[in-house]
């Protein structure tokens, strides 16, 4: 709860520097409930990138969460229903999907529900206060803060990287591709496309994983 | 438009949810796609944050000082708050120290 809120209230004053409104990343959060895919998606609203775009970055960054669904499914009580499983399907985080798949016996829909709900409403109050933070914080003080999303992504991907050589190559693969993007004043939402595809594909051929993404 | 996009990111980011949770149903059994889609959070996380994180400050120094102490902290282990804070604080105590120079 505490995670959420603290990346959701990043999420937010970058959201306030992006233009977006208070309502408009608040809205975004509860909707969207994924903070990778929102932040590619505030840096290409941001620089004014096209639709197309915008919808090319979410299915490349968010292709991760069929898997996992794919992989929660089995787990799913029986007695599920469809339209429970569409409400489940809505909040399927990465941390949810970890805490689910930890859990011995099948899941039920009030467990699910129940697991899913604190996260959701966190997740968007914290983008809500952050945005409001951001517009009455002194611009030192948002200035600093607009480097704590990219501490966290840091937090997220060294300590594995300094466990697998693989996952420190295809960050590193990912970060010269990017680099080299910028500098040729590639968009941000393409230069994230074409970073995470060819860095991912190369390291898929070179060193796949056994298991894969649900282990 | 700023709603359009809002609308659109949340559509694909919830049929992506969706359909394997519904229609689609088994494992996807392919090798490479599942390494693929393993490295993709990684490879996605490194790309956002590189370059950008260089310009997401007043100035580049304070966020290369940032980016230093971020890194330290991850490596050795300490939470997501405390990294992000460590970069925040950083880029704050820099900021402020900048003009004596």
């Amino acid at each position: 709860m505490a995670g959420y809120f603290a990346v959701s209230f990043s999420f937010g004053i970058l959201a306030m520097q992006g233009g977006l409104s208070v309502i408009q990343a608040a809205l975004t959060s509860l909707t969207n409930m994924t903070s990778s895919g929102q932040f590619a998606g505030l840096q290409i609203i941001a620089a004014g990138g096209t639709l197309i775009e915008l919808i090319l970055t979410q299915v490349i960054i968010n292709m991760r969460y069929s898997l996992m669904s794919l992989a929660l499914s089995p787990k799913l009580d029986k007695k599920i229903k469809l339209w429970q499983r569409l409400l489940i399907a809505f909040a399927n985080t990465d941390e949810i999907f970890a805490v689910a798949m930890s859990r011995e016996r099948s899941l039920t829909f009030p467990y699910m529900a129940g697991l899913q709900i604190l996260p959701i409403f966190g997740w968007t109050a914290g983008t809500a206060i952050g945005a409001i933070a951001g517009n009455l914080l002194p611009t030192a003080l948002t200035a600093a803060l607009g480097i704590a999303l990219y501490g966290m992504f840091i937090a997220v991907v060294v300590p594995v990287a300094r466990r697998s050589r693989p996952v420190l190559l295809s960050a590193l693969i990912a970060i010269a591709i990017s680099c080299v993007l910028y500098v040729l004043k590639v968009s941000a939402g393409i230069s994230i496309i074409v970073s995470t595809v060819a860095a991912s594909a190369l390291m898929a051929f070179l060193r796949p994983i056994e298991g894969g993404v649900d282990e | 438009m700023k709603w359009l996009f809002i609308g659109a990111m949340a559509l694909v980011t919830y049929l992506i949810r969706a359909l394997p949770l519904t229609i689609l149903q088994g494992k996807i059994k392919n090798k490479w796609l599942r390494s693929f889609l393993y490295y993709v959070p990684y490879a996605c996380l490194s790309a956002m944050t590189f370059p950008a994180i260089f310009f997401a400050t007043q100035s580049v120094w304070s966020a290369v000082a940032g980016v230093a102490i971020a890194l330290l902290l991850a490596f050795f282990n300490r939470s997501l708050i405390t990294v992000a804070a460590g970069a925040c604080l950083t880029v704050l105590v820099v900021e402020q120290l900048m003009p004596l120079f």
